[in-house]
């Protein structure tokens, strides 16, 4: 079922209305032509782009876009201070704001696989910083209840432990959910985590118009659920069946079949090209699902470009995501080795302070934001808590 | 350069917070002045600041200092992190709903020094 947003467009087209495709009213070009702009005039920054083909100030619709664009595209690290003002909510500190402004911390595991040793420690971490634990759909373990001023310290205890940011606050790859494969499981037929892990190490970091989501299978049981993913890779007696396009969220849908029975080389290649080609063309926040759904000439027209290279561009698409692959770095390791990037994380500028307003109650065992009932009977106990009157 | 030039004539006392350089270009800080959380914002690399209320409305955070600064048809606004409504950073009134504002709070630069104005009332 396509989008309300989508259906008027079309509908509005058939009738002969003209429908700008804006990025918004900063920028009188479509997401895919500024990526085109900013690619071909090598442009590096935001206001350099809005200088030469935008006007004002920005807003919140553009600055995460372009913000997007260039990580994508030069993979400079998003809180230096050109970027910094750009980035979204949950990239600007590279965790996931919650309802009360606290975040949630969620580590890479790629493919889901953990060792003892480091499950132990993302539980201590998750004690000593009293944070509220929940294992996440893709395979990992989510931290919340994490104070602005407290994430760098839990980061520099996870980046002691070998951990490495996950990228859940981004509009980016997450996990590569794998099952276990043909190392443990009877009935697989080829060792889906180490391809899982392998292709999530080769992708993590890499922004892209909306979040990416991955899986492999070791066998058609499918346990892993690639068909439900932007990119999803099931194997056979001969190697691996591609599928693209997949989404189990708001507007759940199948995956495409690409390519079946390739190689590693040549299914790594595929999904190059195929990432690249969807940052490139997809409209902000469009999950390749629903960029699927628009492509002119559908499936028939992907493989052209994809396998075929009809549009001569494959070794363009590849190089790019080789040069991301290259200049890819921690982003959580960085800022913790930057005193400049970890001043910002302070709930205020001249207090060491933390926010006074924040209220929990415990349940089930572990803290939980105090409702709005809640926190006036807290209040009246305690005179931490200090909200404005409506 | 002093914002809010309405109600600076009413300053009692600046109080000093931080330096103008404490905040990156178009970002904003939160500030503890007595017991109010105040956010503010920095326009580009220039020395054009504006302070509103901390507290998002919506939300119930004390998030606004966190939120993307931009304009909307040349009117400066903060887009709130959580929900994304936006608020003229100058009056501080919601530009999605009009029937919410931030306070907004004096504030100048002395001395490379960002001040916010303490009011009599």
């Amino acid at each position: 079922m396509p989008l309300v947003k989508d259906v008027l467009t079309s509908e509005l087209k058939k009738a002969g209305v003209e429908v700008n495709n804006h990025l918004c009213e900063h920028f009188p070009y479509s997401r895919q032509e500024l990526y085109h702009l900013l690619r071909v005039g090598e442009i590096k920054s935001f206001d350099e782009l809005l200088a030469q083909h935008g006007s004002g100030h920005g807003c919140e619709i553009c600055k995460p876009t372009v913000g997007s664009m260039l990580a994508s595209s030069w993979n400079e690290h998003v809180l230096d201070a050109p970027r910094v003002g750009l980035q979204d909510t949950n990239d600007s500190f590279l965790a996931n704001i919650q309802k009360d402004g606290t975040y949630s911390v969620i580590p890479r595991i790629p493919g889901g696989e953990i060792t003892p040793e480091k499950l132990i420690v993302l539980g201590q971490v998750a004690q000593e910083f009293d944070l509220y634990t929940k294992i996440t759909g893709a395979q990992r373990v989510d931290l919340f209840g994490a104070r602005v001023d407290q994430l760098p310290l839990i980061w520099q205890r996870l980046v002691d432990a070998g951990f490495e940011s996950g990228h859940a606050y981004g509009k980016s790859l997450r996990t590569i959910k794998s099952c276990v494969g043909s190392t443990w499981c009877r009935f697989g037929v080829q060792d889906s985590t180490s391809l899982a892990i392998e292709l999530e190490l080769r992708y993590r970091g890499l922004r892209s118009p909306h979040k990416l989501k991955s899986a492999v299978s070791g066998c058609t049981r499918e346990c892993a659920e690639a068909q439900g993913k932007d990119f999803g890779i099931i194997a056979t007696e001969n190697g691996w069946n591609l599928y693209v396009a997949g989404n189990g969220g708001m507007k759940p849908q199948h995956a495409t079949l690409l390519a079946t029975d390739l190689d590693k080389e040549t299914l790594i290649k595929y999904i190059d090209r195929f990432l690249v080609f969807y940052i490139r063309t997809a409209d902000k926040l469009e999950r390749t699902s629903t960029w699927f759904s628009k492509l002119e000439g559908g499936l028939d027209y992907l493989k052209q470009v994809i396998i075929e290279d009809s549009l001569g561009i494959a070794d363009e698409l590849e190089a790019q995501m080789q040069y991301h692959v290259n200049t890819y770095q921690c982003e959580w390791k960085a800022t913790i080795e930057s005193p400049e990037k970890v001043q910002r994380f302070s709930h205020f500028v001249n207090t060491e302070n933390a926010d006074p307003s924040l209220a929990y109650v415990q349940e089930r065992g572990q803290k939980r934001p105090a409702t709005e009932e809640e926190k006036v009977v807290l209040n009246q106990s305690k005179d931490v808590l200090k909200v404005p009157a409506q | 350069m002093a914002q809010s030039l309405s109600t600076t004539a009413e300053v009692m006392k600046w109080v000093t917070v931080c330096d103008l350089g404490a905040i990156a270009p178009n970002t904003g800080v939160n500030a503890l002045v007595g017991t109010e959380q105040i956010a503010i914002f920095r326009i580009g690399e220039t020395d054009e600041v504006y302070a509103t209320g901390n507290f998002d409305p919506f939300s119930k955070a004390f998030v606004m200092s966190r939120g993307i600064l931009g304009d909307r048809k040349g009117v400066l606004k903060v887009a709130s992190p959580i929900y994304k409504q936006n608020f003229n950073l100058k009056t501080g009134v919601c530009l999605d709903d009009e029937a919410v504002a931030l306070p907004v709070y004096p504030v100048q630069i002395a001395n490379g020094q960002i001040q916010i104005g303490l009011t009599a009332a």
